[in-house]
């Protein structure tokens, strides 16, 4: 679009656009794609920015994609208003995705191969290659300031206030003054080519608001790694995988600035890079065995590696807390996507009649607030917690409240004896039930001369924790540990309920409910109105059950192919398969609000079910 | 099967260490191996290794993977805590638990297949990471629980019970060890108990993870006459390259050595190591020299015992990391906890 074209006078459509970046991977194109989506947080716009990348280092094709939204609608939608196409591999697959009568933002030092035009979407030239080729000499530089020359034109385009990216090449290059003024620079070409040569602003724009509140930006990974800091663990036992790589990170980086002797260096916490997930799960096991609050973090491969120590962990009732940020299956294939399909992997996991307490975040705060809960929660039912976020929330910057910490809270390191506590017990007993809710009590190597010490080994044990291998006393151990189950239902995090007074619900979970605000409001418009149920934890709760039992049927939302949380549901509550009809997406991208309408609405029309004011056409 | 507890009358004459403790406060419970098996002399060494290092019994912390030898940790030290664990994985759980506190005395079992096959990655990585421990491999060359089976430690050519031999090159633990970096590597047999308890008590005083590979043969698969790992072959080709004692520092140092034979070896806490040469060209501290000499030997047939080598200035995975003095479980919340001012500045810095 130049100039002269006129711009059929279309209302301004403020706060409400999808931009996608195709880039190349490792082209630098990261860090103007970041300030894009902070320039708009700073201005008080909500904004979700979603990394769609490959398992590369360079060259293969990225995208970047930056909700935004003055609604607050932070999940994915279908459909691109602008796409800043910087990657000529992708330019079809690009040009394709964008909405009727959206943008195409591309670099017209080359002309656009007329085979790849739309009619029905207007073309933004930029001579990016050009512009750069006279200002900046250094080959390097070029292409790296390239990128920031895009978003000084995106900002003029979008009418991004121009003081705030310069404040943020302020402060992000800071102590490297030398890269303060050609980035400036590079942001002004792109600024004063859109204003001279481009009608800017678009009808697309973006406004200062109030929407964002108090609210942080931040990532869930990160948030995971320092509600693990604050939490209490010492010990971090990792492998690297993607997408869980930067909970290990997050922790390190926390625990270095708040937990290390500023002068002597020394460090009250122990960072281990084990040499597998066989070691990691190993390590933290050990660690809490001898009284030290531990974690790991890893994905669905990892899980695998790790089952067997789960099982052990399970009998011998030790506490440890395993992070699984979802991706889409095995080794190759889709590892940098996202899914919700470890759950049957997580909740299941191991040989022998093992269950494990899985948690269910679905917002950095709620990384944050599960990482420290989840240490409580180990030592306090002494059992492996697993926590199952996904890269959708683990890897993507997102909206969050901020963090809280309540400095009168106390760790709850459950129920351990120390020395003066065995002083006072007649005999000691490591699984005995004396409180009758299924826990006995622990005792910490080295504790006591002559009391508590006790081996630990699998199930050929009694309450004393002496060897046996009789078949009543695996089974009254093995019925302690389904009342221990019980207790487990009642610790763990209750689901959240809207009552609206329908006769059909809806459930779901985790990153599922980034997009479910703004799916229900379109399906409210079609006439539909849902109950609503989050789960926040497995076992489930008798609220859970209560739920489903009271509607008519209850929809089932989950991001994977074989409605796992359906079948958890189905085989601990006893709920008829027809009382849970399945919304699945598993295509590795964050089911958008679009599928699950589109799958709702279906239904009823399918089902031929009462809507309440009628389809609007 | 239960539990069988020793019966805890014992002769009122038995003698008492520095901590008022006798042999039988350093015991398990009774063993459920075979008659005759080498990892109860292992036990026994242990008990008698520990008791004579007055070290209070509850300080220590035991560790085992699966396999007879991992049974072990039931048959010494009552009154410390044990963990038999997940097959080959000992050497993670250990790191864990020494992680947790780096104040108990750390002992972990292991077998040939427990640490060289299933776990010979654990076993390779807790040698780069210098966990304190002692890290004792019974080694027997057969799978005993399951009958019999070669393991990765046989030699090539020794027979089974059935006389059929094995047909594949044996993984050797000691050359790994020493290839691997390890600051301290012998190799004893369960059957010379003199070698041996010196060996658990430096190695327990060491700083950084010792290893001992002790020869410790199986009596009810694997010694018989085609094996080389039978109390008969060991018995007649081991050879010790460096006789090892250990010296309490409360000790007076009597023994009087052939000058040019012996060295002292200063441990962390002021006790002594005190090396004698049985073949006066060996340095137990040139561990590519150590690598060769076994290695040549092994050319022979002969199994090198003694303590092959160590280095007194080993670092250990706390000094690495730079982990603070106070043990990890041993933090609460005001060592720990950063606070709310701290995560409010945080919240500030994501806006």
């Amino acid at each position: 679009m130049t100039k002269n074209q006129s711009n059929k006078a279309d209302a301004v459509r403020y706060n409400d656009l999808v931009v996608r970046f195709a880039n190349v991977n490792g082209s630098g194109s990261a860090s103007a794609n970041g300030m894009f989506a902070k320039a708009l947080f700073r201005m008080g716009v909500p904004v979700a920015t979603r990394n769609i990348f490959p398992s590369n280092i360079q060259g293969l094709p990225t995208w970047f994609e930056v909700r935004v939204s003055e609604q607050g609608y932070l999940g994915r939608r279908e459909g691109v208003d602008i796409m800043v196409a910087m990657n000529a591999e992708t330019f079809a697959e690009d040009v394709a995705s964008v909405s009727p009568g959206g943008y195409f933002v591309y670099d017209s030092t080359k002309p656009l191969d007329p085979k790849l035009r739309r009619s029905d979407i207007n073309e933004v030239g930029i001579p990016l290659a050009s512009l750069m080729m006279t200002e900046f000499s250094d080959l390097k530089q070029r292409g790296l300031f390239k990128n920031v020359t895009y978003l000084g034109a995106l900002a003029e385009l979008i009418n991004i206030e121009f003081d705030v990216i310069t404040g943020m090449v302020a402060s992000a290059y800071k102590g490297k003054d030398a890269l303060i003024a050609p980035n400036i620079r590079a942001l002004e070409i792109g600024r004063n080519y859109a204003r001279d040569y481009l009608t800017a602003p678009l009808p697309l724009q973006v406004r200062r608001s109030d929407a964002v509140g108090d609210r942080i930006m931040i990532d869930g990974n990160t948030a995971a790694g320092l509600g693990s800091v604050y939490g209490g663990a010492t010990v971090c036992a990792w492998y690297p995988i993607t997408p869980s790589t930067s909970v290990a990170e997050g922790y390190e980086k926390y625990a270095n600035q708040l937990r290390m002797d500023k002068t002597t260096g020394e460090k009250n916490f122990a960072f281990v890079q084990a040499e597998d997930e066989l070691s990691a799960i190993g390590i933290v096991i050990g660690a809490a065995w001898n009284g030290a609050r531990a974690f790991t973090a890893t994905s669905g491969p990892g899980i695998s590696l790790m089952t067997e120590f789960l099982g052990l962990a399970y009998f011998a009732e030790i506490p440890a807390v395993i992070w699984d940020i979802q991706r889409s299956g095995p080794s190759t294939g889709m590892p940098t996507r996202t899914q919700q399909s470890d759950l049957l992997a997580a909740a299941y996991a191991s040989h022998g009649d093992t269950k494990h307490p899985v948690l269910l975040p679905s917002t950095p705060k709620e990384c944050f607030d599960f990482a420290a809960d989840a240490l409580d929660l180990a030592d306090r039912l002494q059992t492996p917690i697993l926590v199952l976020s996904d890269l959708e929330l683990g890897m993507n910057d997102n909206l969050s409240d901020p963090f809280e910490w309540d400095d009168s809270r106390r760790y709850d390191r459950g129920k351990v004896l120390d020395a003066a506590a065995l002083d006072a017990t007649e005999r000691f007993g490591r699984y005995l039930d004396v409180d009758g809710d299924g826990i006995g009590y622990r005792t910490y190597p080295g504790t006591h001369p002559e009391k508590g010490a006790f081996f630990t080994r699998g199930t050929s044990r009694d309450e004393y924790a002496a060897y046996t291998e009789s078949p009543e006393v695996y089974e009254e151990n093995m019925r302690r540990l389904e009342l221990k189950w019980r207790t487990i239902a009642k610790a763990v995090p209750a689901p959240e309920v809207v009552n609206r007074d329908q006769r059909i619900g809806v459930l779901y979970f985790g990153t599922t409910a980034l997009p479910m605000t703004e799916a229900l409001d379109r399906l409210r418009v079609e006439g539909i109105e849902l109950d609503e149920i989050r789960l926040r934890a497995f076992p489930f709760n008798q609220t859970v059950v209560d739920f489903i039992d009271k509607h008519d049927f209850v929809f089932v939302i989950e991001q994977n192919r074989d409605a796992q949380m359906k079948t958890l549901l189905m085989a601990e509550c006893g709920f008829d398969a027809k009382k849970l009809v399945s919304v699945l997406y598993y295509g590795g991208l964050s089911i958008s609000a679009d599928t699950i309408q589109e799958q709702i609405s279906d239904h009823f029309t399918a089902q031929k079910l009462p809507r309440l004011t009628g389809v609007q056409s | 099967m239960t539990f069988v507890a020793k019966p805890r009358v014992h002769h009122p004459r038995l003698p008492v260490n520095e901590i008022g403790l006798t042999r039988r406060d350093y015991e398990g419970s009774v063993s459920t191996l075979c008659a005759g098996c080498g990892h109860d002399s292992v036990s026994a060494a242990i008990v008698q290794a520990t008791s004579e290092l007055s070290i209070p019994p509850h300080r220590f912390a035991k560790v085992s993977g699966i396999g007879c030898s991992s049974k072990t940790p039931s048959y010494f030290l009552n009154k410390s805590h044990g963990f038999n664990s997940v097959h080959g994985r000992m050497p993670s759980v250990m790191t864990g638990a020494n992680l947790a506190n780096r104040d108990l005395h750390c002992i972990g079992v292991s077998g040939d297949g427990d640490s060289a096959s299933i776990g010979l990655g654990q076993f390779s990585h807790i040698v780069r990471r210098r966990i304190n421990m002692l890290y004792i491999v019974d080694n027997n060359g057969t799978y005993g629980l399951t009958k019999g089976q070669f393991s990765a430690t046989n030699d090539k050519g020794s027979t089974s019970k059935k006389g059929v031999p094995n047909l594949y090159e044996p993984i050797d633990l000691v050359t790994m060890a020493l290839q691997l970096g390890a600051s301290f590597v012998a190799r004893s047999f369960s059957g010379d108990k003199k070698q041996l308890i010196p060996l658990i008590q430096a190695g327990l005083k060491h700083k950084g993870m010792a290893f001992i590979d002790v020869i410790s043969p199986c009596v009810a698969f694997n010694n018989h006459s085609g094996s080389t790992k039978s109390y008969e072959y060991i018995r007649e080709n081991s050879g010790s390259a460096m006789a090892a004692d250990y010296v309490a520092n409360a000790q007076e140092i009597t023994a009087d050595y052939e000058p040019g034979t012996k060295e002292d070896v200063n441990m962390p806490d002021g006790s002594v190591l005190r090396l004698s040469k049985l073949d006066a060209s060996y340095d137990p501290h040139d561990r590519v020299g150590a690598l060769s000499y076994v290695m040549r030997q092994q050319e022979k047939g002969d199994v090198v015992t003694g303590l092959l080598y160590v280095d007194p200035e080993a670092s250990d995975c706390h000094e690495i990391m730079n982990t603070c003095a106070t043990p990890l479980n041993a933090l609460n919340e005001a060592e720990l906890c950063p606070g709310s001012d701290a995560l409010a500045a945080i919240n500030q810095s994501m806006r």
